[in-house]
């Protein structure tokens, strides 16, 4: 036992190097390591997003502020950047206080068809966009199964402002479930007991105890539906009709102008749109990072 | 014990009210869901199926549409492998390199998600369209990138970056380098820590990553349709192949490849859901 | 027991670290540490953390690069090695297992990187299992064993390439108390049966003193003391040592010629070897706080504030005449009956007095120092 154990660390054929590194070697060995990855994540990021975000945001200031102001006020352009921000705006809120409503049910409840509805949450994040709106003319379009029934009543939903809020609501409703449900589950059941027991009502306890961890979620749900919503493009393009004043959002406005060569007015447009959904996106980082534990 | 023979509203016992509430809340969330998400696919599988089988048929026969279902697969394909890679490599860097500049690295990632898809488009046309940045160096060359497939495969990669960086770089972070380290002192090189040791333990989340920008990529309209000059069997996805449907009042065709491509993301969804959840699992290990 | 052991013994075996230094930013974790881990014997390094030993652990690894000094193992200097190549092996705190695989592939690790055959690999990773007892484990993965388990997994992994010394950092921190009294007496077992030499890092006292044939104190990125635990036990070099090692009744007092006064107390020849008029410390350990009848050499008379009988030893709380208060931790056959408020003789053995040098030099008492 004594030569089996013996064997067991002691003998080995193979001497240990000698000592062959030098410092400066080390040294620059790791510092070669570091920089070529470094320089790789640099050199991918640099070229594939910043020079191209580059290019739209120093064309559409180029000619200056006076030449922006110029450019927005071209025909279209204020209407279709209302329509997209009151548009985005509704779509963020209506999906805050619903999206909150699934993400609780999701956390809080067993029931059956739970697995389903949570599946059901994640489908806008498969489906393309395209899809969507054809989705949407297929069931409430004109000859559809839906659609029928509500044109005879004088309601529009394809081709009308109905039609691109639905399309807003689909695409961003995980947007919201799922920045607020992981927040949910962290919370801690005792708090809630607790109000309870001193004799607060459910929706007290809700809104006095729960709301105020949910909030930042919330609203950082409610911001990136609203910087999602304010620049789709594929679910809208097909239900939207396009109609000025109507039904006109502002990225079907730029795909306009571009096929119109008219790039600086729609960089200007791009620099606006990108300005505010960038700052949204932004401030809804600072507000899921930095929340205390 | 105020006068006799007043009679009180009945009130409903505390635990019905609270099954009542719940029910209502569940019952809000069903519809809510169920209406947004479920019905529309309803819907289209109903026009699809309404199509009849010789509208399936004859776009399947349709040389275009196969075309357009190709070029899908192979930008969809080109898009995935290089922000799968180098998305990697990016999730290293931030999340174990610290290096002044960082959170900028870390912004311009997340950069894509916030650009309007029409706008990628528009970048194109400004770093390679007539005048653009770029232009004149391509064109010396005989390389034509706007309106053709190349422009789609540089928009496409755009959108597609931030995912699987997103997924990747918290998964590092939260796992520590500690294993890293004891593959180290046991004679592993870095490439061999790697793929034995870093790669194994974030395969989940790159999973996770690479099936949202499959998914992403097939589905990319905004910046394709600016970009690609839309020429029939040469430069139009499947997107775009179903919008000309459209256009042209073949509407029939346009729900078949829709349908098509909605079947393709449910499989998708199948497998981001058990990407998903395994990642999910394994960050509570 | 000197504060820097020697280090040029002529013997090209074992560890030797020289000036080693290093710097984080602009904190300064190790400075100028310098010692020796004899061939096939277990050293510990101990102190409180921060104290930056587990800084010259990792630099002995390769896991971390000094910014000057020396590192040589079993005679080939290794400063500037990468640590791969140098045949170490390394226990973290927290195992550091490979979660993804069984715990038979995560033994086999490093030999597989060397590419050894297959058989041969299969062969050692049995004897290994065998060795650390958990054969019957080998297709487990690490999530589904306990802590203790684990570690052993990870000294398991880190013999098997057979390395030429062992270093561990913290190996028990993260286990429970029983499980870590278990396992230190399993790994003083192992240590007589295969005679690896191991440098143990560690800021358990008990630990240090029960597995280590020497030790190093190390406090605030210095070498206090080296020697074998009876020494910095007994003979502690410096106040933190003696503060740190043990627990210590530590009274402030000022040197008056040959004796250190304080409070209404004089300690006769305490202080010979401190300059007159300097404020000095005394410590004195719980256990060498005795009652006397003896009234004749310098008792110290106090009364009895509290007693706590643990089973086979008692605490007992005194406190002199002036206020100052002592703790005694003494076994039950040495003590007569004693009750609160009774008056008794105390005598003071093996006080050691040390200059004082800044408050963070006291070691940790259970109780509270009264100021003279």
């Amino acid at each position: 036992m004594q030569e089996q154990v013996g064997t067991l660390v002691r003998e080995d054929p193979r001497p240990a190097k000698p000592a062959a590194g030098s410092r400066a070697r080390q040294v620059a060995r790791a510092a070669m390591g570091r920089w070529s990855l470094r320089s790789v994540a640099l050199l991918y990021l640099g070229l594939m997003v910043a020079l191209p975000t580059a290019a739209v945001v120093i064309r559409g200031f180029g000619g200056g502020l006076a030449a922006l102001k110029e450019a927005l006020d071209a025909p279209g352009a204020h209407q279709a950047l209302m329509l997209s921000v009151g548009l985005a705006a509704l779509t963020a809120v209506i999906n805050a206080v619903l999206g909150t409503v699934v993400a609780y049910v999701l956390v809080r409840y067993r029931f059956v068809g739970r697995g389903v509805l949570s599946t059901l949450v994640d489908i806008p994040f498969a489906v393309p966009t395209l899809v969507t709106g054809v989705m949407l003319v297929a069931l409430y379009g004109p000859n559809s199964l839906v659609g029928g029934f509500f044109i005879d009543h004088g309601f529009q939903i394809i081709f009308a402002r109905p039609g691109i809020l639905l399309a807003l609501l689909f695409v961003t409703l995980p947007l919201v479930v799922r920045t607020v449900q992981p927040v949910l589950h962290q919370l801690d059941l005792a708090e809630e007991e607790a109000a309870r027991v001193l004799g607060a009502s459910r929706w007290v306890t809700f809104r006095k105890v729960v709301l105020p961890h949910l909030r930042s979620a919330v609203v950082a749900g409610g911001l990136l539906s609203f910087a999602r919503a304010i620049g789709e493009y594929g679910a809208v393009v097909i239900l939207s009709g396009n109609l000025l004043n109507k039904t006109l959002t502002a990225p079907v406005f730029i795909y306009q102008l571009i096929s119109d060569f008219k790039p600086d007015a729609a960089a200007a447009v791009a620099t606006l749109l990108f300005g505010l959904s960038f700052t949204l996106v932004l401030v809804t980082e600072r507000l899921t990072r930095g929340r205390p534990a | 014990m105020s006068t006799q023979g007043e009679l009180r509203p009945a009130r409903l016992s505390a635990p019905t009210r609270k099954r009542l509430v719940h029910g209502g809340l569940i019952a809000v969330a069903l519809v809510y869901v169920g209406t947004l998400v479920l019905a529309p696919l309803v819907g289209i599988t109903w026009a699809a199926t309404r199509a009849g089988w010789h509208t399936w048929s004859a776009t399947f026969a349709d040389p275009t549409a196969r075309h357009a279902y190709v070029l899908t697969g192979v930008i969809t394909l080109v898009t995935v492998v290089v922000t799968a890679i180098l998305g990697v490599v990016v999730a290293l860097v931030l999340s174990r390199d610290l290096f002044p500049g960082r959170g900028l690295l870390s912004a311009v990632a997340d950069l894509p998600i916030a650009i309007s898809p029409v706008i990628v488009g528009l970048m194109a046309v400004l770093l390679f369209g007539t005048g653009g940045w770029f232009e004149s160096w391509f064109s010396a060359r005989g390389i034509r990138i706007l309106f053709a497939v190349p422009s789609i495969a540089i928009v496409t990669l755009f959108i597609c970056i931030p995912f699987v960086i997103r997924e990747v770089t918290p998964i590092l972070q939260e796992l520590g380098t500690e294993e890293e380290q004891a593959a180290k002192t046991l004679g592993a090189t870095s490439l061999q820590t790697f793929f034995r040791v870093t790669l194994p333990n974030i395969r989940w989340g790159l999973l996770y990553g690479i099936a949202l920008s499959t998914a992403r990529a097939i589905g990319e309209v905004g910046a394709v349709v600016v970009v690609s000059g839309l020429i029939a069997g040469q430069t139009e996805t499947a997107t775009l192949f179903i919008l000309r449907a459209f256009d042209q009042f073949h509407d029939e065709t346009g729900y078949v490849v829709a349908l098509t491509l909605a079947m393709v993301s449910i499989v998708l969804l199948a497998g981001i859901e058990i990407f998903k959840h395994r990642e999910e699992k394994e960050l509570s290990r | 027991m000197t504060v820097n052991g020697s280090v040029d013994t002529g013997v090209a075996s074992g560890i030797k670290v020289r000036h080693l230094d290093k710097h984080f930013g602009s904190f300064h974790a190790v400075k100028d540490v310098s010692f020796a881990a004899e061939d096939g014997k277990i050293t510990a390094i101990l102190g409180p953390s921060g104290s930056g030993k587990s800084t010259v652990l990792r630099m002995i690894a390769g896991l971390e690069r000094p910014d000057g000094g020396e590192i040589t193992i079993t005679g080939d200097e290794q400063t500037w090695v990468p640590v791969q190549e140098r045949r170490v092996g390394f226990v973290f705190q927290h195992y550091a297992l490979f979660r993804h695989m069984t715990v038979r592939n995560n033994v086999a690790f490093g030999l597989a990187i060397r590419k050894e055959r297959k058989p041969e690999i299969g062969k050692r990773v049995d004897e290994l299992l065998e060795l650390v007892q958990l054969a019957p484990f080998a297709d487990r993965y690490p999530d589904q064993l306990s802590g203790g388990q684990r570690q052993r997994v990870a000294l398991a992994r880190a013999l098997a390439p057979r390395p030429r010394v062992l270093l561990l950092d913290e190996p028990f921190g993260a286990l429970d108390a029983r499980v870590r009294q278990e396992l230190r007496r399993w790994l003083d077992d192992l240590h007589r049966e295969l005679g690896v030499t191991s440098l143990l890092v560690t800021h358990d006292q008990e630990e240090a003193l029960e597995l280590a044939n020497e030790v190093v104190v190390m406090h605030h990125g210095r070498i206090e003391q080296i020697g074998t635990p009876d020494d910095v036990y007994n003979r502690p070099a410096s106040p933190f040592v003696a503060g740190f090692i043990g627990s210590a009744n530590v009274i402030e007092g000022r040197v008056e010629g040959d004796h250190l006064r304080f409070g209404n107390h004089v300690m006769s020849g305490a202080a010979t070897h401190l300059a007159n008029g300097a404020v000095a410390h005394a410590y004195i350990r719980p256990i060498d706080v005795r009652i006397t009848e003896d009234d004749s050499n310098g008792a110290y008379r106090a009364t009895v504030e509290r007693v706590n009988n643990l089973g086979p030893s008692s605490k007992i709380r005194f406190r002199l005449t002036d206020g100052q208060p002592l703790l005694a931790d003494l076994p039950n056959e040495v003590l007569p009956i004693l009750e609160a408020g009774q008056q008794v003789l105390l005598d003071l053995r093996n006080v050691k007095v040390f200059e004082s040098e800044s408050e963070d030099e006291l070691g940790a008492l259970e109780e509270p120092v009264a100021a003279p």
